[in-house]
């Protein structure tokens, strides 16, 4: 299945501060969770439960990075983890903040 | 109830990761999203009606009792409901409904003939969030869709459209059931759902409610099948197709979606009278899994009913797992098997290998099939009616259930 | 990729599963209206 590219492509920097796009509703399941955008009606999976515990922690945290090491993910993982967050990014199922 | 499913292993066993749809044949906690019909009354008299629509039900759930059911889609997190019927917007109280469900984080589309989308609804709905509007349409011209819908619906549609695109709604849509009649103006739809700024969707006819009675006239060709197929992939970017056609997806390279059926799984039927359905297609007391006024609501049906429990079970064996597209279509429409009583495990009456066929043929021929007691279809005249309908239809199988079948009071 | 159904224990140790989660995408997408039985 290909996934339609979003046209404003947010490079994935795992540097910067992310969040869960406010559009975002996230359902836990028992393989990790559902997320379903309302504006773009894309429905993603998540895949682990890590995942999920990442993406709800970003907002949290400065970095995407620390988000990482602070839910527990090794370096061996981090790539997948960082990939992950780069599909979020492109379906627009997370967002960079705003904070100054 | 559960006899009528094909024998599968006891308890399954979750993967662990793997395919989305691994997970979805195996159950969520809710559905992802899921059918509501509001009432059985419509103001139209559609041949080929899924839910066999028409006079109001005098058990239909009431303003409360269709909040309490809003609550409980809330505190499960659906996303999305899509409310049809009938005709939804005919219940007095569905624009309350439509804003209480968008209130308590319940996202709804809905789907309608366009009856009451005057300028000042179009308006409304464009102004609001999380809603989303779709309108049937049966053919491109009024002579094609009339003859299934009635005459005036063409017009009643093109005048919603008219209405919503002159108010800025967005994304709104077009829903079309594909039949033999329209298969060919599939172009037209496109050309006239952009004219519009809308978004073409086409579906699947079923032989489900008033569908059986037109099923052996209406439904696609193989020719028509392999068209649309190829169509789909020409064409298919930006049409939707609520995955109703992954059984064509046999044809070779896969349609976009799941291409999987959803029954009980990802997706299920809320009707009128609040009884749980595992698809709107399939609305026969086999496929009815409990009611929302149980003790427990509908929470309770949708993780704990037998029959769901039963369609979470994938089955291992079947005529079908031996065919080498069994993984692109999966064996077809549940609700179309059903319907035109063929084995659940085996195939779809419109295989595009042709096994349906030769399934359909060797039925026997006293066999009567299935017949769903749940009929609200107007029993006096109907304005406009579709004049498909113009003569009384004969029954197609040798006899059936009950002496009146196939007899036109009108 | 292989098949694990038949071969996944009913309750992995979570290092375990995560291991093997590493091998395939984390995220999985998938259309609304890609799933049938809605009208």
């Amino acid at each position: 299945m290909t996934t339609a590219v979003s046209p404003a492509e947010v490079a994935f920097d795992p540097a910067g501060p992310w969040q869960r796009a406010r559009s975002v509703a996230l359902r836990p399941e028992p393989f990790g969770a559902l997320v379903y955008h309302f504006g773009n009606r894309k429905l993603s999976f998540l895949k682990s439960k890590t995942l999920v515990a990442v993406v709800e922690a970003l907002a949290d945290h400065p970095s995407a990075s620390a988000t990482l090491v602070a839910c527990g993910v090794t370096e061996a993982q981090r790539p997948a983890y960082e990939k992950a967050l780069a599909d979020l990014a492109r379906s627009q199922m997370i967002e960079r903040r705003t904070d100054a | 109830m559960t006899a009528l499913l094909p024998p599968r292993p006891a308890a399954p066993e979750r993967p662990v990761g793997g395919r989305l749809i691994d997970q979805f044949e195996y159950g969520l906690d809710a559905p992802i999203c899921l059918t509501w019909e509001l009432t059985y009354a419509c103001n139209l008299a559609c041949a080929h009606c899924l839910s066999s629509s028409g006079r109001r039900d005098p058990n239909e759930l009431s303003t409360a009792e269709a909040e309490a059911v809003i609550d409980e889609l809330q505190r499960m997190q659906v996303f999305y409901v899509n409310v049809g019927g009938g005709e939804p917007t005919v219940r007095p109280d569905f624009w309350h409904l439509l804003d209480y469900a968008i209130g308590h984080d319940v996202g709804v589309k809905f789907s309608t003939n366009g009856i009451k989308l005057d300028k000042t609804r179009a308006a409304q709905l464009a102004r609001t969030d999380y809603v989303d509007v779709q309108i049937s349409l049966d053919g491109a011209t009024a002579e094609v869709n009339d003859r299934v819908r009635g005459t005036g619906s063409y017009a009643t549609a093109i005048r919603a459209l008219e209405n919503l695109a002159e108010a800025g709604m967005k994304d709104f849509k077009v829903s079309v059931v594909v039949t033999r009649e329209n298969a060919g103006q599939l172009d037209q739809f496109k050309a006239l759902t952009d004219s519009f700024g809308a978004q073409l969707r086409i579906t699947r006819l079923r032989p489900s409610g008033r569908g059986a009675d037109v099923w052996d006239e209406l439904h696609p060709t193989m020719a028509q099948q392999k068209d649309l197929y190829n169509w789909l992939l020409a064409n298919g970017d930006g049409v939707l197709t609520g995955d109703s056609f992954f059984h064509l997806s046999a044809f070779g390279e896969a349609l976009p979606g799941l291409n999987l059926c959803g029954a009980g799984r990802v997706v299920c039927l809320i009707d009128p009278v609040g009884d749980v359905y595992a698809c709107p297609f399939a609305i026969h007391e086999n496929f009815l899994a409990g009611n929302v006024r149980d003790e427990g609501g509908f929470q309770r049906v949708w993780q704990h009913s037998e029959l769901f429990a039963d369609l979470r079970n994938p089955q291992t064996g079947g005529a079908c797992t031996k065919c080498a597209h069994f993984d692109a279509c999966r064996g077809g429409c549940m609700a179309a098997k059903f319907f035109t009583g063929l084995p659940l495990d085996g195939p779809d009456p419109e295989c595009v290998q042709g096994y349906g066929e030769s399934a359909l043929a060797a039925r026997d021929l006293e066999l009567v099939t299935p017949r769903s007691h749940i009929d609200h279809s107007h029993s006096g005249p109907v304005r406009g009616q579709p004049t498909l309908l113009g003569i009384p239809s004969i029954p197609s199988k040798i006899c059936d259930e009950s002496p009146l079948a196939g007899l036109d009071l009108r | 990729m292989p098949e694990t159904h038949t071969d996944v224990d009913a309750a992995p140790a979570p290092a375990a599963a995560e291991e093997t989660l590493v091998e395939e995408s984390l995220v999985e997408e998938v259309s609304i209206d890609g799933m049938c039985g809605v009208y």
